[in-house]
């Protein structure tokens, strides 16, 4: 099957003050129709950036290499009127934090009817009947009533369905959610999961799950792929990666994460020992190496390429655990 | 000795009209580590605050180690502050960025007008894992994980009986998150304070915690020991916190449905009548909206809930729909 978004060796680099930052190294994925990819790392991974590169929200002072092709489009150099008339209808994002990302001065529904007028060039009419319509998609109670409220009125959970009834109001094909519930209570985050679930089930919308929780991951996510300092350092399957993960990276992440009703007498937690490097420039060698309890002489003097096949790995020691029958 | 670190009685704290804290009572014994355990706007950091006197309570009492703290002026706390000290969220703004890290971690003790303090300063920076030359760097030269250790060391320089833990690891990335829990478990069984580690997370203060209090819009409604909370919890409040939070495995993740609660959480302003949580239980009946639940003991060990549908030797509804499916 054709993937609707493929990303491969893509690289960002930003100018600073302080010289050159290289935040994403030939990062490649792809992901089919009506699949949910997360993108898991930790802060500074480089799994934002890659997000934002996709439909070209990098600022300035970013240098984007490689391809990003949406169903056989170009988009890394492609011009502005392109760009524009692939966002918010193609690609659309919802961020972090709602309140940011909606206007306070204009009522919710004013909003969504916005992006239905402008894209889709809907009728005032039927785009509010629409926006209402996109409101109850998302769960939100007395839709009719709400689609005049202003984003103060809402609460947390309420402004991020509302971003998304927004996000989905053009049907688009990739869906990209930028830590979409980290800013909101477990109860609440829980709701917003079901959510994005019945959207890829209903309209088969392609997401691009960008999140540092596993436990979001283990319960949207199709396919999975761990960043490290600007890399891809391993992409499998969700069952396959959290039952043999290969990379150590991952192994002491999954090892890290505290899960409750799991832990079931004073067990401790695994710690990853050392930071996360800051990179002016990508080295010949595994970014890991110095954290990695398994790293051995070739680690530090060859950056390691993924494997090929279903799970795949960028190691030169992994971990493999799998008894082969 | 006293046996209580920590005597709450009916803490009451508003905020003009606002009602952050209604009526919570809560006891730490000496050396144990209690989880207050709630949501934004449950009100649990401004129980921590007002433990620590950096709020004067509206209402009710705060004993540390016996002594009632509630309205001292602050020439009378003074004695009382090295019995008590607080570890912040995020540990860039809680650390003076124009001291040396040396200082800020010295500061207690300079306060309490004490000799050595250097040494001191070193062997409080060792304990928390940091070599003692970093008392010459300032803050803003440390990772996030390292600045918490850096308010960590202060906190614990003074020998305090209690500990008071703000989301200390809420900030930081699982891997150094990790570290940091590991690290406050080792320094409070080796050591022996007390603590009061307030969280939203119920999976971080598992393998911590003696005992957990949950709280819900400024009041607790359910409190006992940890493998009680975590094994028979009884307040439908407490089960959909426990549901909701995802398990990192997916095979037990997707078989296990949350318990969803709606998305509106009631005003602190004008808290609903009857029991505050009904407005988002599944299972509220019509005395829930009117009548509020007492307190009562449930179980041993001290289990304590305030709803009106369970029953008192514990049973009562759960909320959760498929638990049984997940094992």
């Amino acid at each position: 099957m054709k993937p609707v978004l493929a990303v491969k060796d893509l690289s960002v680099t930003f100018r600073t003050e302080d010289g050159p930052l290289s935040a994403v190294d030939r990062v490649s994925f792809e992901v089919g129709d009506g699949e949910v990819l997360a993108v898991v790392g930790e802060s500074g991974c480089g799994k934002s950036v890659t997000a934002m590169s996709i439909a070209g929200l990098l600022p300035r002072t970013a240098t984007v290499n490689g391809s990003v092709e949406l169903d056989g489009t170009e988009l890394i150099g492609a011009d502005k009127r392109t760009l524009r008339s692939i966002r918010g209808r193609e690609v659309a994002y919802i961020f972090q934090e709602p309140m940011t990302s909606l206007n306070p001065v204009f009522t919710v529904g004013h909003q969504i009817i916005e992006v239905l007028r402008t894209h889709i060039g809907l009728n005032r009419q039927a785009a509010h009947a629409r926006a209402v319509e996109l409101l109850k998609l998302v769960g939100i109670p007395s839709a009719e009533r709400r689609v005049g409220d202003y984003p103060h009125q809402l609460s947390g959970g309420m402004r991020q369905r509302v971003m998304i009834a927004m996000a989905v109001a053009c049907d688009p094909k990739v869906l990209i959610a930028d830590e979409p519930t980290t800013a909101l209570d477990v109860t609440i985050q829980a709701g917003i999961l079901d959510v994005l679930r019945g959207l890829r089930e209903r309209l088969g919308t392609s997401i691009v799950l960008i999140t540092h929780d596993l436990g979001v991951v283990a319960d949207l996510a199709d396919r999975v792929a761990v960043m490290y300092a600007g890399r891809v350092v391993e992409t499998a399957e969700v069952h396959d990666l959290f039952a043999h993960p290969e990379h150590p990276y991952t192994v002491g992440l999954l090892g890290a994460s505290p899960a409750a009703g799991r832990h079931a007498e004073s067990q401790r937690l695994n710690e990853i020992p050392g930071l996360v490097p800051v990179l002016s420039e990508q080295p010949d060698a595994c970014t890991f190496a110095d954290r990695c309890t398994r790293a051995v002489d070739t680690c530090t003097s060859s950056q390691p390429q993924l494997t090929d096949g279903p799970h795949r790995v960028a190691c030169w020691n992994p971990v493999r655990d799998r008894v082969e029958v | 000795m006293v046996d209580n670190a920590l005597e709450v009685e009916d803490l009451v704290m508003h905020f003009g009209p606002v009602r952050a804290v209604d009526g919570v009572t809560l006891r730490i014994r000496q050396g144990t580590v209690v989880a207050l355990v709630g949501e934004s706007g449950s009100g649990k950091s401004t129980v921590g605050r007002c433990i620590v006197r950096l709020l004067e309570p509206t209402g009710g009492t705060v004993r540390l180690a016996g002594a009632d703290i509630t309205h001292l002026s602050r020439r009378r706390l003074r004695p009382h502050r090295r019995d008590v000290s607080i570890v912040f969220q995020d540990p860039a703004g809680s650390l003076d960025p124009r001291l040396s890290v040396g200082d800020i971690v010295g500061e207690p003790l300079r306060l309490m007008r004490r000799k050595d303090i250097s040494t001191k300063v070193s062997e409080s920076l060792q304990r928390v894992g940091l070599r003692p030359e970093v008392a010459q760097r300032a803050p803003h030269e440390l990772s996030g994980g390292q600045r918490q250790r850096v308010s960590i060391a202060r906190a614990l320089i003074s020998e305090p009986r209690l500990l008071v833990a703000d989301e200390p690891t809420s900030a930081l990335d699982v891997s150094v998150q990790a570290a940091v829990l590991n690290l406050l478990a080792d320094l409070q069984r080796d050591l022996g304070f007390a603590c009061l580690f307030i969280t939203h997370d119920l999976s971080a203060v598992e393998y911590l915690a003696d005992e957990v209090a949950v709280m819900y819009l400024g009041q607790l409604v359910e409190q006992g020991p940890r493998a009680r909370i975590f094994g028979h919890p009884a307040h439908p409040y407490t089960q959909a916190l426990l549901s909701a939070a995802p398990v990192p495995d997916p095979a037990e993740q997707r078989a296990r449905r949350p318990v969803l609660l709606g998305d509106d959480l009631p005003s602190a302003i004008d808290p609903p009548p009857g029991c505050r949580f009904h407005t988002r239980c599944p299972v509220a009946v019509d005395t829930c909206r009117t009548v509020v639940p007492e307190r009562r003991t449930i179980g041993e060990g001290g289990h304590q809930v305030a709803c009106h549908l369970v029953k008192d030797d514990g049973t009562g509804p759960d909320v959760r729909p498929t638990e049984g499916v997940a094992q």
